[in-house]
């Protein structure tokens, strides 16, 4: 809780940068989550007010983009793609092996759907920098494993 | 029986009403409207299902096919609320047209040949169905809303007998657990189906947007604030969620234990001025629970967390129900029979009468009873007193009303509906906090300014309206407590010096004397903004904004509350407030007006049944000879010409030893009037206090005899709202005490040798409207036609007077009157650096006597003290400490609240719990022209206490 203040200010800054612009509430939360990673939910009351909004309401919007996230991610974010191409091509199981390789790690597995490697999937985004395209349970545990021994 | 008629006989027709275009407000020079509804002017005719039917154009075809007379089945659709199209229930067929469009929100067009059945919508609605209901719980006949559920009924209309998908969908049931927080109501996310119909009553009707749905697809949720209990969510507990729910995932408690009603009983709220009608729905003589009325025009089928639910206390165990009577006020006390009790009275009274005079006993008329009831105890007063000792609590609260406004436009009410502020395009709200106060006027208010209405705020304090979710004022003119007349003379500097005057209106309508005078007042620069900004504490470029948009406006609205009437120039502030709206032509059509929002369910109605002692029922003077003769004739007794004694005059006297008996129904003064010190000691001054009461309350212990009181589920009457609006209260249980409070004031007359014979109270608005020519044609059988009647209501408005002084004013020409702003002798010194104001919260009832006694006190337990965090600092008070408040007249602690909510040098609290004693700090600093005390503004010390 030390850098609770941090966040904090952080919060305060992009809400006060940005409470101004019109349908200002997407630009605030996907700035938020960019900045600290997820949307705490003492930042919900702050942008409430600041966009005479309900809690509820923003809270509504939150949860209802598959993006937002409210509680903090691990080192790292790898996101298997649930859409119908990969379906079609393995991808409910590389995400069902994801999911038992990644239990107990300090890497966040998430459902995304589409990365637009309809092509060659099972498609896989590490941290919304890199794509990696026909993934195999093989292929997915040596990218785990490098990213466990090198943060 | 119909599937689409509720037990209670009410129609839901799916969609809103449609008002045609023309009816709507007109709109000003620039402003946004764009937030209203287009609705088309004209009419279309179609055919539904063979049936020709004629609508306004842009009615859904759901409710046009139910004028019609042919129910389409549906979920997610309910009249209250604007269509939302998600149940695909609805679905019907139009011939020309490919597939199946949804009838709540297909707009009816002329011409349209629309099918509601057919083989193929039956498949459909039942395919809908077995989806809902693989995953919906089969426990119907052990649920709370078995025999009132709309899914059930849906399932039954549509003919599901097969659910090819199972019954056990795991979505909803499995892993849902019952939020049990809110004391009222249950919410059990396992039946729900996410039909939305909650959060949209939430959003459109109470307008508090305190649910969501959270999540998406087969994860979707109602939610509550960010997923958390109800208590601990934004939500108010007005009950519109409950009362839109089709299924029993909303379901209020009463409901749950009982069972459903088995009849109902159409009445009127007992609490606040907004005077709801509600539907008592019963089970022999036990309310299962309050229902807002849809026909109620003062609600239209809106609640509060009070109406709604609060009713508990009618039954609560520390009702007395014997009389009692003492020979001192230190003895114990001893129930007697009613005969006793009465005998006694009369006689003490008599005895005091024969050793003081005939004007040393009086009696106060309550504000929460009937009108029958305060025009039988001001009639006791003057007929069997034989005195004018009579007074109300409309003393301490909108007396100031009554005079200015009849000062200015001729009568002492309200000029408008509240359904009038629909078609507002500026409301200002002055001294008055609706949204804790007036909450079912506030709901109607805020959808208003969410269409595009523009606010203003004149208020010490930052209410609610000023920032809430979908709410912003325009201007917040945050004034120092006891500067009204300051900022509104300076508004009205504003107004004649930029132009901004309505001079046609002023011209036709009004004095023309009288209005140069105030021209010549107001154009005086002491009175500019800039010249008052210092006395204010407002900058003057916010009161010419606000003057501006106010006197710019189409249609500008003016509410006021306690916050105008209780200063020491509470008159003149009413008088101000009708000069601004008659400088801008704001009078004398729907949208606009001088509205006092008025505190207790029939303050109106005590006003207008001559419970004052200088006038008799609709306000005519007792030095007026024809009025008095008028009722000596019907009476047979000689009434007095001369005025009688107001409450704080009653007091002093008793003080002085020349008033020594009171009859006091239903009123609590020790708690509720200021200096407590002052009004005990002057009670206890007094030989005999009799005190009609539903509960032993702060008065009573001043008292000699007590007379248990009958609540309004007891007795038949009328309550009159701050709309002029009268409304019928019935009887939906018998008497606790075996009498009604009308029934106890004849009988005590009766005993004090003057007879009165009624055998109803229908016979007592008989009498009224013999009497009163506002009131001659109010009568029971017009009032259970029309369902309400608005005074005036005579020969020359039959249906009663929805909107007043149309056309020209009731004194014939409207009267400016010149209002010098005289500060308050009521100073901060070094002593008593603050200003204390008080006002009161949505949950509780002005001294809370109703309830404390019901749940309601979860959600207020305590009065509490708000400082700004400069002036806690500055003590070293931190939140949640107790402090000292200390004035010139008295001293009491409570517990501090740290907020900028007031500003620096303000304090604020309420006067709910009588153990806070707010009251004994108040002084008896009053209005000029009527004594309202002035509650709001009261010099006080914070300190912390030694040892906290």
């Amino acid at each position: 809780m030390e850098n609770l203040p941090a966040i904090e200010r952080t919060i305060e800054a992009i809400v006060a940068a940005k409470q101004s612009l019109p349908g200002a509430l997407l630009p605030i939360l996907h700035e938020i989550q960019d900045g600290l990673g997820y949307i705490p939910s003492e930042s919900v009351p702050r942008i409430a007010k600041a966009l005479n909004l309900s809690r509820a309401e923003v809270h509504g919007v939150i949860t209802y983009y598959q993006h937002f996230r409210q509680i903090p991610p691990g080192r790292h974010v790898l996101r298997v793609c649930c859409a119908e191409a990969c379906q079609a091509v393995g991808g409910e199981a590389l995400a069902e092996h994801a999911r038992l390789r990644l239990q107990g790690s300090d890497l966040t597995l998430e459902p995304v759907y589409c990365l637009g490697l309809c092509a060659c999937g099972p498609a896989l985004q590490i941290d919304e920098t890199t794509l990696h395209a026909r993934v195999t349970p093989q292929k997915f545990d040596a990218l785990v494993d490098a990213l466990e021994v090198d943060p | 029986m119909n599937a689409y008629v509720k037990a209670c006989g009410e129609t839901d027709f799916g969609t809103p009403q449609k008002v045609p275009e023309g009816t709507q407000s007109a709109g000003a020079g620039g402003l946004c409207m764009s937030g209203t509804p287009l609705r088309g002017q004209a009419t279309a005719i179609l055919e539904i299902d063979g049936v020709s039917v004629t609508v306004p154009a842009g009615t859904s075809l759901m409710r046009a096919a139910a004028e019609a007379g042919v129910m389409v089945p549906r979920l997610c659709a309910t009249d209250s609320l604007e269509a939302f199209g998600s149940c695909r229930l609805c679905l019907v067929e139009i011939e020309g047209r490919r597939g199946f469009p949804a009838s709540c929100t297909t707009p009816a067009e002329a011409g349209m040949k629309v099918r509601t059945q057919s083989p193929q919508l039956a498949k459909l609605r039942r395919n809908v169905m077995e989806l809902y209901i693989s995953d919906h719980p089969l426990d119907c006949l052990t649920c709370s809303a078995n025999g009132n559920c709309e899914l059930q009924t849906m399932a039954g209309v549509v003919g599901l007998r097969d659910v090819r998908y199972g019954m056990t969908g795991v979505n909803h049931f499995t892993d849902s657990v019952t939020d049990d927080s809110n004391p009222y109501f249950s919410f059990d996310p396992g039946k729900c189906i996410v039909c939305n119909r909650c959060v949209r009553a939430c959003e459109e009707q109470q307008g508090t947007f305190a649910l969501t749905i959270s999540g998406r697809g087969f994860e979707s949720r109602v939610a509550a604030g960010q997923s958390e209990s109800f208590m601990n969510s934004e939500c108010v507990s007005c009950g519109a969620c409950v009362n839109v729910c089709p299924t029993a995932t909303l379901m209020e408690k009463t409901v749950i234990d009982k069972g459903q009603a088995e009849h109902s009983v159409i009445t009127t709220c007992a609490y606040c001025g907004v005077g709801c009608g509600f539907r008592a729905e019963m089970q022999g003589s036990d309310v299962v629970r309050m229902v807002p009325w849809k026909d109620g025009r003062a609600n239209e089928g809106h609640a509060c967390v009070k109406g709604r639910f609060a009713w508990g206390y009618a039954t609560h165990p520390d009702r007395v129900t014997k009389p009692m009577i003492r020979a001192k006020i230190t003895d114990p006390w001893c129930e007697v029979s009613w005969e006793e009790a009465l005998r006694h009275t009369a006689s003490e009274f008599r005895r005091i009468q024969a050793k003081h005079g005939r004007n040393s006993i009086g009696g106060i008329v309550s504000s929460r009873c009937t009108n029958e009831e305060g025009y039988l105890v001001q009639k006791l007063v003057r007929a069997a007193f034989g005195n004018n000792n009579v007074d109300t609590c409309a003393r301490v609260c909108h007396s100031p009303t009554g005079y200015g406004l009849k000062q200015t436009l001729g009568e002492s009410a309200g000029t408008q509906t509240f359904k009038s502020v629909e078609k507002s395009d500026v409301i200002v709200v002055i001294g008055a906090n609706p949204s804790d106060g007036h909450p079912v006027f506030a709901s109607r208010l805020k959808r208003r300014v969410r269409e595009g209405a523009q606010l203003i705020v004149i208020d010490p304090r930052e209410i609610d309206l000023v920032n809430s979710p979908h709410i912003k004022a325009a201007h917040h003119l945050k004034l120092k407590p006891g500067t009204n007349v300051a900022v509104l003379s300076a508004m009205a500097h504003v107004i004649v010096t930029e132009g901004l005057l309505d001079e046609d209106f002023i011209a036709e309508r009004c004095e023309d004397k009288a209005f140069a005078d105030w021209r010549e007042f107001v154009v005086r620069p002491t009175n500019s903004p800039e010249a008052l900004e210092g006395a204010s504490g407002v900058p003057a470029a916010e009161v010419r904004g606000a003057a501006r948009l106010y006197a710019r406006a189409g249609n500008g609205a003016i509410y006021y509350g306690l916050g105008v009437t209780e200063h020491s120039q509470g008159s003149t502030a009413v008088i101000a407030i009708a000069n601004l709206a008659m400088a801008t032509g704001n009078v004398g059509r729907e949208g606009v007006g001088v509205n006092p929002l008025r505190g207790q369910n029939n303050v109106q109605g005590s006003c207008d049944m001559g419970s004052f002692p200088h006038e008799l029922p609709g306000y005519r003077h007792v030095s007026d000879t024809l009025t008095r003769e008028l009722f000596e004739r019907d009476w047979g007794v000689v009434i007095q010409p001369e005025p009688g004694l107001r409450i704080p005059n009653m007091l002093d006297a008793a003080l002085d030893g020349s008033f020594l008996g009171l009859y006091c129904q239903g009123e609590d003064p020790a708690q509720s009037d200021p200096n407590t010190t002052h009004v005990t000691a002057a009670l206890a001054a007094m030989e005999c206090v009799v005190v009609q009461d539903l509960f032993l309350n702060e008065t009573a212990k001043y008292a000699h005899v007590f007379l248990p009181g009958a609540s309004f589920l007891e007795k038949d009457g009328t309550f009159t709202n701050a709309e002029r609006r009268i409304s019928r209260v019935r009887r939906v249980m018998t008497p606790l005490t075996g009498m009604a409070d009308w029934e106890v004031t004849m009988a005590l007359s009766k005993a004090l040798g003057y007879e009165m014979h009624y055998a109803h109270p229908s016979e007592i608005m008989d009498e009224i409207g013999r009497l009163t020519p506002t009131f001659a044609g109010v009568n029971y059988e017009k009032l259970d036609a029309a369902g309400s009647l608005q005074w005036p209501c005579n020969d020359d408005a039959p249906e009663g007077t929805p909107t007043m002084h149309v056309g020209q004013f009731v004194r014939g020409k409207g009267r400016f009157l010149i209002t010098q702003y005289v500060p308050t002798d009521e100073k901060i010194t070094r002593r008593f650096p603050l200003l204390l104001t008080t006002g009161r919260v949505l949950s509780q009832y002005n001294v809370g006597a109703q309830t404390r006694r019901t749940a309601n006190a979860d959600f207020y337990g305590a009065d509490l003290l708000e400082i700004h965090p400069h002036d806690a600092e500055e003590r070293g008070i931190r939140d949640g400490d107790r402090v000292g408040v200390e004035s010139r007249v008295g001293s009491t602690t409570l517990p501090v609240s740290i907020t900028e909510r007031v500003q620096p040098g303000v304090v604020y609290t309420t006067f709910h719990f009588p153990e806070s004693g707010a009251n004994v700090v108040t002084t008896d600093n009053s209005d000029w022209a009527t004594n309202c005390p002035e509650y709001k503004v009261t010099a006080v010390q914070v300190s912390r206490l030694v040892g906290a």
